[in-house]
């Protein structure tokens, strides 16, 4: 299950956030199961902290997207490749 | 509650693999909304009921609506409009729907259930988690709030207009500006103009 989430990175920059989103809960999920297996709270912590983190990340990737689509006019993958200065 | 979990599980791999199918990014959106339920309903099934009330609320609310409101933000103009009437046909909404539903059904049957054992080692309840997240995680806690803190200061810093960017836009003739504004970013897989840098 988590190998088939984890295949994701693709195409544009929408769908690579997203895949960044589902990722990321797979991770959680990771945490999440063994925490339940050994009965702990640990794991839930964790997956507190990855959601916090992924929350952060996603506004900023999301503010580069706005800023991306605003300089290169209609560019809509991940053509900006070119990272000038 | 072994079947729940299962079924919820099947369901948030069908929509994660249905969602990078997707061409249309608003479709793809949809599917990873009822894949982040399922995977909440999962959670609940693993005996963390904090975690999946949680998993609802930021994931599929706040997480979800930033995405929504990118994706508004990104075509504006006439074009939209036409991308709009398309994206409402039903095709594009009945497959989440039923999924959605049943998901539905499983919630439905878990509350109507007598509580019982999970299965999957121990319930795990929110003061359990309260009491390890602010005992020994007191540091990870504190580390987080920064890490919120510089998010938001880099998003805001980001997603500033540049006075003399805005000025530029709003000298120019509206069909200019539109087409400007409004790019395909939302429409995937499209090729890169050939006029771009």
């Amino acid at each position: 299950m988590l190998g088939l989430i984890g295949l994701l990175t693709r195409r544009n920059v929408m769908f690579t956030l997203m895949s960044l989103e589902v990722m990321l809960n797979a991770a959680g999920l990771a945490f999440i199961a063994a925490g339940a297996r050994w009965g702990q709270a640990d794991g839930q912590v964790m997956f507190l902290f990855i959601l916090a983190m992924a929350a952060a990340e996603v506004a900023v990737g999301l503010a580069l997207v706005l800023r991306l689509h605003r300089i290169y006019k209609s560019v809509n993958i991940d053509a900006a490749s070119t990272l000038k200065g | 509650m072994v079947l729940t979990f299962y079924v919820a599980a099947a369901i948030a791999v069908i929509c994660t693999g249905l969602m990078i199918t997707r061409l249309n990014a608003v479709h793809a959106l949809l599917y990873l909304v009822v894949s982040l339920l399922a995977l909440a309903t999962v959670f609940y099934t693993l005996g963390a009921p904090y975690v999946a009330v949680l998993e609802v609320i930021v994931y599929a609310g706040a997480i979800m609506v930033l995405f929504v409101f990118v994706m508004m933000m990104l075509n504006i103009g006439e074009r939209a409009a036409q991308m709009e009437r398309a994206w409402l046909d039903p095709k594009a909404w009945i497959g989440p729907g039923i999924l959605a539903a049943i998901l539905l059904a499983e919630l439905v049957y878990v509350l109507m259930a007598p509580a019982g054992p999970s299965g999957f080692g121990g319930e795990v309840g929110p003061k359990d988690v309260g009491m390890v997240l602010f005992g020994p995680y007191l540091l990870g806690v504190e580390l987080v709030s920064m890490l919120l803190l510089a998010g938001i200061v880099g998003a805001y810093h980001l997603g500033w207009n540049a006075p003399g960017e805005v000025e530029s836009l709003y000298a120019m003739e509206s069909s200019q500006q539109r087409a400007v504004i409004s790019g395909d970013l939302v429409r995937a897989g499209s090729d890169r103009p050939a006029d771009t840098p």
